[in-house]
């Protein structure tokens, strides 16, 4: 059991506050990922789980046990750092026995557990190098074999991947999911990639100055986002924006100048608003049709071609709605130029609707 | 015509094709001769020194000052060494040398380690005032010495550590302190502190940290410390004279009662000789260690 639970947490740095009264749990066995821009309070979380940063008031619970003053040894965990933050004057057996070794553990368990952990992660030949003469992806491995060594029930991870360059970023992406599979223990991971934390998720906590925006499923993050900034944040490229307003009643239409989209399908938080009410419609690019295939929904209408970005694997298209600039993603075999004119169409049920004033999902 | 011969792949022959030729430029010449000049010019009175603790007196007193020796002897080197008078004892600078050694190596051993753990808990322990006692460590560096040698005296009277060993060691930790630590709280400040993170998730404490992870790390800017430390001291006039006591006074004070002597002819055979072998231990410091010194100098740009 490893639940890690973290209750009405408080930090500030002087004034500033960074976390107020945040909650938020691990389930045993779950990998959760802190998703958010640079500075909205995900390392802190995390550092704060960990121990190393002091605290100014909540508690955290990990494994049904308070550690909110426990020093981080003591915690139950083990950190990777996005600098890997290796021991340089040791080498690779040396760093991954260094806990064991000042916790006064017996030589013959700590080469068993060195082995181990350099048979999980493929390491075995590199035990006797220097970190300096490892290549990026060796030594974020061997970050990981040192929380592995220490037979802990959650690993926290600090942007493991950052400092790795995008193939072996993906390589090592598979590895810690492999990894999850395997251990099944509670992992906790801090990530500006939406598409790291989309592919390692359970759960998703989206961030955004110090206040968990959603806290649910990959899927439903995408496809169900709260409000602007998640839908926004998810997605690349973004998730296409047009604001305009809706008329409520029986059969709610959204309306933007020369656009009036029926929203028969759209299914509402809640009842659809009575009268007319300022919105923001989204949708995905991927989820917009083209041609023929446009003409089959529920609603479509014309538009020209701006640009065509080809991005090999799919093409970007962008067009005008309603005066507000629109994106397209389709099959690259499509032939599509600039200056084209084009049906386009998309199904309102697979869009998302906010207030234009709160941000919030209708 | 140009965009023909380019078209068909021919190249005039002063078109720019490769590898930028290098010329001799009459600026070239006239910067190392400046060079080499001012090179001859701070090396003359070394030369100078070393020729003359080879030559008898005799000898000094009718040649040219640049002449090489015709009778080259090291009786100088030796007399200085065993023999030249200070004031009544005339034994010469060795025990001087002794008494220098005695001083230099615990002192630069103590002000290193307790700079480098100061410097170390100033960047990795965030307590209470260490920004406080970071600015009056750094102030430290600016305060004139003789506005404090009185009281230091009287401190180190009223402990019984005045003239004595243990006293010098004491002062020359203090003075290094300033320096020391700023030097040393820099180098470990551009470590990256997710070192000093992973070090306590793996159960290290204060000291573990310090002396498993933090010291075998400092390696290069313990070495610029060690020539600061090894230079300073060894060639320190001023508090040896003061506070090391008749007893201990280091290689400098010896040195300058051999040459300062009022009777007869200035014996600058002698005198020469004796001041070569009190410069000659940070000279091989240098030497020896100069390579490290500038790599430690630059290490704090480098990250491990």
């Amino acid at each position: 059991m490893a639940q890690v639970s973290v209750r009405d947490l408080d930090i500030s740095f002087g004034a500033v506050k960074v976390l107020q009264k945040l909650n938020v749990t691990a389930e045993d066995g779950e990998f959760l990922v802190l998703l958010g821009p640079s500075g909205c309070g995900k390392s802190t979380l995390l550092n704060a789980i960990a121990g190393l940063l002091d605290i100014n008031g909540g508690q955290i619970f990990i494994g049904g046990k308070n550690v909110t003053w426990e020093e981080p040894k003591d915690r139950g965990i083990g950190m990777v750092f996005q600098s890997y933050a290796l021991y340089p004057q040791m080498t690779v057996e040396k760093n991954l026995s260094f806990a064991l070794r000042v916790a006064g553990f017996k030589r013959d368990e700590i080469a068993t557990r060195v082995a181990r952990a350099a048979e999980i992660l493929q390491i075995g030949p590199l035990l006797q190098r220097k970190p300096a003469n490892l290549s990026g992806g060796q030594r974020q491995r061997v970050a990981i074999g040192r929380a592995l060594v220490r037979d802990v029930d959650v690993f926290l991870f600090d942007e493991p991947l950052s400092n790795l360059d995008a193939k072996l970023r993906g390589e090592l992406r598979v590895e810690i999911k492999r990894l999850h599979h395997r251990l099944r223990n509670t992992m906790i991971y801090v990530t500006h990639d939406q598409v790291e934390a989309m592919t390692l998720a359970n759960r998703i906590a989206i961030m955004r100055d110090g206040v968990i925006q959603q806290l649910d499923t990959p899927h439903n993050i995408y496809h169900r986002p709260v409000n602007l900034f998640v839908a926004g944040f998810i997605g690349s490229p973004g998730m296409n924006f047009i604001s305009g307003e809706i008329a409520g009643g029986a059969h709610p239409v959204f309306t933007a100048p020369g656009l009036s989209v029926p929203l028969a399908g759209y299914q509402f938080d809640g009842s659809p608003p009575s009268g007319k009410v300022a919105a923001v419609l989204g949708i995905r690019p991927e989820h917009v049709s083209i041609r023929d295939a446009a003409a089959a929904l529920p609603f479509s209408t014309d538009s020209e071609i701006d640009i065509v970005e080809p991005m090999g694997s799919d093409t970007v298209a962008w067009a005008k709605l309603a005066d507000q600039s629109f994106t397209i993603r389709c099959d690259s075999e499509i032939a599509l130029e600039a200056g084209q004119k084009l049906r386009l169409g998309f199904d309102p049920a697979r869009g998302s609707l906010f207030n234009a004033e709160t941000g919030n999902r209708l | 015509m140009s965009t023909l011969a380019m078209d068909i792949g021919i190249r005039a022959a002063d078109e720019p094709w490769g590898g930028r030729p290098k010329r001799l430029t009459a600026g070239r010449v006239g910067l190392y001769a400046f060079l080499i000049i001012s090179a001859i010019f701070f090396l003359i009175p070394l030369y100078v020194m070393v020729i003359t603790s080879l030559k008898a007196m005799p000898e000094i007193l009718s040649s040219n000052v640049l002449a090489l020796p015709e009778k080259p002897t090291v009786q100088p080197w030796i007399d200085a060494w065993l023999h030249a008078c200070t004031g009544r004892d005339c034994t010469g600078l060795h025990p001087g040398f002794f008494n220098s050694v005695k001083i230099t190596v615990p002192a630069v051993i103590v002000s290193i380690f307790i700079s480098s753990l100061t410097g170390y808990a100033l960047s990795f322990w965030h307590y209470r005032g260490a920004g406080f006692f970071f600015g009056l460590l750094v102030f430290g560096a600016f305060v004139p010495y003789q506005v404090v040698i009185y009281p230091i005296i009287l401190g180190l009277r009223t402990v019984h550590l005045f003239s004595t060993l243990p006293g010098i060691i004491a002062v020359h930790t203090i003075f290094g302190m300033p320096v020391l630590v700023l030097l040393f709280r820099n180098f470990y400040a551009g470590l990256p502190i997710e070192l000093f993170k992973a070090a306590r998730v793996d159960g290290a404490g204060f000291w573990q940290t310090f002396f498993r992870i933090m010291l075998p790390m400092s390696v290069p800017i313990t070495v610029v410390a060690l020539i600061l430390q090894v230079t300073g001291i060894w060639n320190d006039f001023l508090f040896g004279v003061i506070y090391a006591g008749r007893a201990n006074w280091p290689m400098t004070v010896q040195l300058l009662n051999i040459v300062h002597t009022t009777q007869g002819i200035p014996q600058y055979d002698v005198n020469m000789a004796a001041t070569i072998e009190a410069a000659a231990v940070p000279l091989i410091i240098y030497f020896v260690s100069g390579r490290w010194f500038v790599r430690g100098i630059a290490a704090g740009a480098v990250k491990g």
